[in-house]
């Protein structure tokens, strides 16, 4: 009971990292129809930013209050994030708009290769880590053999990733901007009709799925303290995994995807073996693929790949 | 006379290797409602999407209040004041009514949606019943309405409908007819209108062409071309509603 709770506890902490990277998955394959195999990447370059300006503000600028240094780290990683993979849909995924279908998706992996070795050569191989931020944690069963305990870490990723979803839930369903993005989903051509710049609602896209995707890397790094040029590529094919899970283009089932994710992982970890957990990830997406590949909460009728 | 609002001038237009449209001449005037009528594949949809730059014309011009937009791309002529509910309807199936029609507003150069909602209500009360409704679920006419009330909250100076009665009751088909006329008689709406009811369209236009594989075969007022032996034989054979 004990180890189930607490598994559970990490299983979400884990799971709100995976959901945030899947919506970006889910949000760019709704509206261009395309898989963003770099989206894993923009991941693990976020952290890289988070980690560059942690180091920064706390070395060079001397703030010592970790609160504020973790939220100006989370605006800036945002911001950075954004701007990168803006970059990216720019010169890599617009100029092959209106070509072969397969053209965009060679060009994200090119993409994605591309950002692993920039960071590989530019921040070099190893591991980078920084000192623990917060500490302390809540102790909720103390059992003579087992403690149950959630961390502040992990209810300031609870916590942060709640707010976010709700401001992005909010922009998606409720402004302008959000209408103008289902709509480019829906029908892209009567969208233009209508006076929406398509272009530019495409744009935007990315530059939202890069902005959450950077507050899972922030976490990311928060969590685990290291962050290493290949940490783009697994936590980012889980995240798509939960994409595919909660039904590519649904952002519902990317939420519900990624927390499932981040339990099965969990859970496989706790109670079978930490060497296979990866594997379990990957067999879940082959197995959503060929049972249920509209996902759990996706439409039967979006067939675009 | 002044210029008219809509002109097109040696129109081109063509998909991949098929070319749909043979050089067009057709004006549209301020406060007229004009109509184009022609067999299935003739290419009208592809007139009014050449409107808009999608398909753009290879040759030719299209001059709008002056200004020459064949080049512009399809956003920046939505904005200039022309709005069409085109073939197929194409609303927004997962959104409701409203966003629907909160998207025609896109276009507006004013912002009171509130008013244009209230005004396209008035054309289309059965909307407003509808509001939270999925537009998916709507019924075929209530579709067709949406679309048309969704092209008005653009508040155009130009509406461009593109078989508004397709497949609906005659009542409702009416509606519509009733709906484009009271727009162009009170508003001063200019409207171009493509139509397979070729008697009704006719009757309801001031002037009328008709097109034959891309190209214009006829033009005329409305009551000339409905008297022609060539449109009756190609068009109004068989009875109309
Ligand atoms: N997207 C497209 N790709 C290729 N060819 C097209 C496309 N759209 C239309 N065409 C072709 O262009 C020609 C004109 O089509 P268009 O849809 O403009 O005709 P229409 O007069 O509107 O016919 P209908 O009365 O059936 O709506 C047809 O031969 C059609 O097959
Ligand atoms: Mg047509």
């Amino acid at each position: 009971m004990e180890v189930f709770v607490q598994q559970l506890i990490n299983g979400i902490t884990l799971g709100s990292i995976y959901g945030l990277i899947a919506i970006g998955y889910t949000m760019v394959f709704g509206i261009i129809g395309m898989v963003n195999f770099a989206h894993g990447d923009v991941f693990m370059v976020s952290a890289f930013i988070a980690l560059i300006a942690y180091l920064v503000l706390t070395t060079w600028l001397g703030v010592s209050s970790v609160v504020l240094a973790l939220f100006v780290v989370l605006i800036v990683a945002m911001l950075l994030t954004s701007l990168v993979s803006w970059a990216i849909e720019r010169l890599a995924y617009r100029p092959l708009r209106g070509s072969f279908r397969l053209a965009p998706l060679i060009s994200a992996i090119g993409m994605s290769i591309f950002l692993m070795n920039f960071v590989q050569v530019a921040q070099g191989p190893r591991n980078k880590s920084i000192p623990p931020l917060i500490r302390g944690e809540f102790l909720l069963i103390d059992s003579a053999t087992y403690k149950v305990s959630l961390s502040h870490k992990q209810l300031i990723i609870w916590a942060v990733t709640a707010l976010l979803l709700a401001a992005f839930w909010y922009v998606v369903s409720r402004t302008s901007l959000g209408r103008a993005q289902r709509a480019c989903e829906q029908d892209r051509k009567m969208a233009a009709l209508l006076g929406v710049n398509v272009d530019r609602t495409i744009s935007a896209t990315f530059v939202i799925g890069a902005a959450l995707a950077a507050v899972a890397g922030t976490m990311y790094l928060t969590h685990y303290g290291v962050v290493s040029f290949a940490d783009g590529f697994v936590p980012g094919v889980k995240a798509f995994t939960a994409a595919v899970l909660g039904g590519i283009g649904s952002l519902p089932g990317a939420v519900l995807g990624g927390l499932l994710i981040g339990l099965i992982e969990t859970f496989w970890s706790a109670y079978f073996s930490t060497d296979y957990k990866d594997v379990a990830a990957f067999s879940i997406l082959a197995i959503t693929l060929i049972f249920l590949p509209q996902g759990i909460l996706g439409r039967p009728d979006v067939e675009k790949v | 006379m002044t210029a008219p609002l809509l002109c097109m001038r040696g129109l081109r237009a063509r998909y991949g290797a098929v070319i749909a449209l043979h050089g067009v001449d057709l004006d549209v005037a301020q406060g007229e409602i004009v109509t184009l009528i022609g067999a299935n594949g003739a290419g009208k949809s592809t007139l009014m999407m050449t409107i808009f730059g999608d398909p753009q014309a290879y040759e030719g011009q299209v001059i709008y209040d002056g200004q020459d937009i064949t080049r512009l791309p399809t956003h920046e002529i939505a904005r200039l004041g022309i709005a069409q509910s085109p073939e197929g309807r194409r609303i927004f199936p997962r959104m409701s009514v409203l966003e629907n029609l909160q998207m025609g507003a896109v276009a507006s150069a004013h912002r009171q949606v509130e008013a244009d909602l209230e005004r396209v209500f008035a054309f289309f009360p059965r909307l407003k019943e509808r509001l939270r409704q999925r537009s998916g679920t709507l019924s075929g006419g209530e579709q067709q309405m949406l679309a048309i009330a969704r092209a008005l909250m653009a508040r155009p100076r130009l509406l461009l409908l593109d078989e508004p009665s397709l497949g609906l009751a005659p009542l409702i088909a009416q509606h519509i007819f009733d709906v484009i006329r009271d727009l162009n008689a009170r508003e001063k709406l200019t409207v171009f209108l493509v139509e397979q009811n070729a008697y009704h369209a006719l009757k309801l236009a001031h002037r009328g062409y008709v097109m034959v594989n891309g190209e214009i075969t006829l033009r005329g007022s409305g009551r000339e071309l409905l008297e022609r032996p060539e449109v009756r034989a190609a068009y109004l054979e068989g009875g109309h509603a």
